[in-house]
C-alpha cells in the first residue's frame, strides 16, 4: 500500500507539467500587451513605453522561454505577482479558501447523508411509488442549473421572506470579527466565531450559509442518490444476500450490513469526487451567492486574463485531485479487502 | 444500426411514461423553434436574435399585454428572447455535439487503427485535457478566445468543443476495440472481404452507436453549460436571444427578485425543461441500453 502510494504521488509533478503547458498553451492567445495590461496599474504616456514594458518583463519572447522561466519560479514556491489579486498569487488563494473550504465541509454533510439514504430508500423499495419519486426528484435536480436554482431560492428565501441573505456574514457580524479582539484561527467563519465565544456571529454565518448548501445538496443528491440506487440493485442481487436471508435474518440486518456496506464502494469514489469538486470552488455557485471563495475568484481571474492566478489555481486544483484520487483509493481498500494495491 | 434493434428501441421509449414526457417536451421546444417568427415576429430588417427593447429605462417592468413576460433591465422582452432563445439552444447544442463527436470520432478511430505509440500519444494528450474540470477549462478558453475571436456566440461553442471532444474519443476508441475481436469480422474476413470493407461495413457501423446515442444525450448537458458561460458574460452577448445571457441580468436584482420574479421564472423554466425533456429521455435510453439497471429481476 504504502509503495503504491508513493507511485501514484510521484505521478503527480507528470500531471502537473502536462496541466501547466495546456493552461500555458491557452494564454499564448492573450497578446503580449493584453497580458501587459495586468502587470502595470499606471497607464503609460507614450507608445515607446509600452513596448520598453513588454521587452523588460519579457512577455514577446518566444513561448517556450516564458514557460520555463514561469516555472522556474514556481519550482523556488514563487507562484508570481498577480496585479489584479493585489497579493502575490499564493496568497491570494490561501484568501480564498477559507470560504470555499467552509461551504464545502457544510455542504458534504447533506450531500452525502441524504442522498445515500435516498439512494438506499429507492433501490429497497425498487418499482414501488417511492422509487419512481425518488427517480423523478433526481432527473429535476440533474437537469436543473445551479443560477435558476440558486436565484429561486435567492427569490423566495432573501428576496420574499428575508430569512437567508446572500453573502458570508451580515455587516454587523463582519465589523465585529474585524474588531482586534477578534482571534482568527481557520477564517472560517463558523469555526472561528466558536473559538471566540461568540455564538450570535456563529449564527449568523450558518444563516448566511443556508442557501447554498441546500442548492448545492439538491443538485448533488440526484447523483448521489442514482449511484447509491443502482450499486443496491446489484449488491441486492448477490447470493450471499440471498443465503442471508434463508439463514432467516430480519431485513433491516440483510439491508443494513450485507447490502449496503457492500454498495457502498462506488458512492465512496463518487463522494470523494463531489467533495474534491467542492473544495475546488464551485463557480456559479459562489458568483450567485455572492462569496467570495476559490471558485469567485477563478471565474473573475479567468474574464479578467489573470493568467498568473489561473495557473495558480490551476495547479492547486491538479494536486487537489491527484490527492483526493489517492485518498478515495485508499478508503476502498478499507471498505472492501478484497481490493488490494501493490 | 439494425431496424430491428430500432424497433426494439422506440417501442420501449413509448412504453415509459418518463420518456414521453421527455419526447412530448422536446416535440414542444421543436415547434417553438420552428414557429418563432411567428410567435414573436422580428422586427423589419433586424437580426431576429438581437432581442428587440423599447427604452433604456433601468428597472425591469413587469408582465402587460404589450410584453406578456414582461421585460428586463433596459426593456428587454423576454417572451421574445425565450422563443428566439429555443432557436439558440438548439444551435448551440447540435453545433457543440456534432463538431466534439466528429473530433472524437477521428481521434477515436485513429488511435484504436494504429494502435502502438499513435494510441499511446492520442490517449495521454485525451487524459491531459481531461484532467481539467470542465467548467473552469472551458471558462478560461472562452475568456482567452473572445479575445480573439470577438464577442459572439463563436468563443463560448469553440470552448465548449475544445474540451468536450476527449470522452467521445475514448467511447469509440473502446468500442471499436471491443468490436474488432468479435467473431462476425473473421468470418466477413473469411469469406474474403477487404480491409476497408471490414472496418466501414462491420466496425465502424457497430461501434459507433452508443456514443452516437450518448452525444445525441449531452446536448441538454452543452446548452446547460453554455447557458453557465453566458451566465458568467463569456458566452452569447448582451441583449442575444440566449437563456443563461437573460437571466445573468437577473443577478443585478437579487435583492429586488420578488418584486421581478419574471426575469428568473420564464428564461429559467424555459433552460430547465429543455435540459430535462433531454435528461427524461437520456435516462430512458441507457435503461434500454443497459440492460442491468432495468427494473424488473
Amino acid at each position: 500500500m504504502l509503495t503504491y502510494s508513493a507511485r501514484r504521488l510521484l505521478q503527480l509533478p507528470i500531471i502537473l507539467f502536462g496541466v501547466t503547458i495546456l493552461i500555458f498553451a491557452m494564454m499564448t492567445l492573450v497578446t503580449p500587451y493584453e497580458r501587459l495590461a495586468l502587470h502595470v496599474a499606471d497607464q503609460p504616456e507614450r507608445t515607446s513605453d509600452v513596448n520598453a514594458l513588454v521587452e523588460l518583463y519579457g512577455l514577446d519572447d518566444p513561448i517556450p522561454v516564458q514557460y520555463v522561466r514561469w516555472l522556474g519560479r514556481i519550482v523556488q514556491g514563487d507562484l508570481g505577482f498577480s496585479y489584479r489579486g493585489h497579493p502575490p498569487g499564493a496568497d491570494a488563494l490561501m484568501q480564498h479558501l477559507p470560504s470555499t473550504l467552509e461551504l464545502a465541509l457544510w455542504s458534504i454533510i447533506p450531500i452525502m447523508f441524504v442522498g445515500i439514504r435516498l439512494g438506499v430508500l429507492a433501490a429497497v423499495n425498487q418499482n414501488k411509488p417511492i422509487d419512481h419519486a425518488a427517480r423523478i426528484f433526481s432527473i429535476i435536480g440533474w437537469s436543473f442549473p445551479i443560477y435558476v436554482f440558486g436565484l429561486l431560492v435567492l427569490m423566495i428565501f432573501y428576496a420574499k421572506l428575508d430569512w437567508f441573505p446572500a453573502g458570508r456574514l451580515s455587516e454587523w457580524a463582519l465589523r465585529a470579527t474585524e474588531a482586534p479582539t477578534y482571534v482568527h484561527v481557520t477564517y472560517m467563519n463558523t469555526i472561528d466565531s466558536l473559538i471566540n465565544a461568540r455564538l450570535d456571529i456563529f449564527l449568523d454565518a450558518v444563516r448566511h450559509l443556508v442557501l447554498p448548501v441546500i442548492s448545492l445538496s439538491y443538485l448533488s443528491w440526484a447523483l448521489i442518490l442514482r449511484v447509491t440506487r443502482s450499486s443496491m440493485l446489484e449488491a441486492l442481487r448477490q447470493d450471499y444476500v440471498t443465503t442471508a436471508r434463508a439463514k432467516g435474518l430480519p431485513e433491516s440486518v440483510v439491508i443494513g450490513h450485507h447490502v449496503q456496506r457492500n454498495a457502498m464502494i462506488p458512492v465512496v469514489t463518487i463522494g470523494s469526487l463531489t467533495l474534491i469538486g467542492l473544495m475546488g470552488g464551485v463557480v456559479i455557485t459562489e458568483t450567485v451567492f455572492n462569496i467570495h471563495g476559490l471558485g469567485w475568484f477563478f471565474a473573475d481571474s479567468a474574464t479578467h486574463l489573470d493568467v498568473i492566478s489561473v495557473l495558480g489555481f490551476t495547479l492547486f486544483y491538479a494536486v487537489l485531485v491527484v490527492i483526493g484520487n489517492l485518498g478515495a483509493d485508499i478508503l476502498y481498500a478499507y471498505l472492501d479487502p478484497r481490493v488490494r494495491y501493490s | 444500426m439494425n431496424t430491428e434493434r430500432f424497433g426494439y428501441v422506440v417501442r420501449q421509449l413509448m412504453r415509459r411514461p418518463t420518456s414521453i414526457a421527455g419526447i412530448v417536451l422536446l416535440l414542444a421546444f421543436i415547434l417553438i423553434a420552428i414557429f418563432a417568427p411567428v410567435l414573436a415576429p422580428p422586427e423589419n430588417g433586424k437580426d431576429p436574435y438581437s432581442i428587440p427593447h423599447t427604452g433604456y429605462r433601468p428597472e425591469p417592468s413587469a408582465p402587460s399585454a404589450e410584453h406578456p413576460f414582461g421585460t428586463t433591465e433596459r426593456q428587454y422582452d423576454v417572451f421574445y428572447g425565450v422563443v428566439w432563445g429555443t432557436r439558440t439552444a438548439f444551435r448551440v447544442g447540435l453545433i457543440i455535439t456534432g463538431a466534439a463527436l466528429a473530433i472524437g470520432l477521428v481521434v477515436g478511430s485513429l488511435a484504436a487503427y494504429y494502435g502502438g505509440w499513435v494510441d499511446n500519444l492520442l490517449m495521454r494528450l485525451v487524459e491531459i485535457v481531461q484532467a481539467f474540470p470542465f467548467l473552469l477549462a472551458t471558462l478560461t478558453l472562452a475568456a482567452v478566445l473572445r479575445g480573439r475571436m470577438g464577442s459572439g456566440l463563436t468563443a463560448g461553442i469553440a470552448a465548449l468543443i475544445a474540451f468536450g471532444w476527449p470522452a467521445y474519443s475514448r467511447l469509440i476508441r473502446g468500442d471499436i476495440l471491443s468490436v474488432r475481436a468479435r467473431d462476425f469480422n473473421l468470418a466477413a474476413r473469411a469469406v474474403g472481404a477487404k480491409d476497408g470493407r471490414i472496418l466501414t461495413r462491420h466496425i465502424l457501423p457497430n461501434a459507433i452507436f452508443p456514443t452516437l446515442v450518448y452525444a445525441s444525450m449531452d446536448i441538454g448537458s452543452y446548452v446547460l453549460s453554455f447557458a453557465a458561460l453566458s451566465f458568467l458574460g463569456l458566452g452569447a452577448d448582451v441583449g442575444y436571444a440566449d437563456w443563461g445571457q437573460m437571466i445573468s441580468f437577473a443577478r443585478n436584482w437579487i435583492p429586488s427578485l420578488a418584486t421581478y420574479p419574471h426575469i428568473v421564472l420564464y428564461p429559467g423554466m424555459a433552460i430547465l425543461l429543455f435540459v430535462l425533456a433531454w435528461n427524461l429521455l437520456g435516462d430512458a435510453f441507457r435503461d434500454i441500453i443497459d440492460p442491468r439497471l432495468r427494473g424488473s429481476r
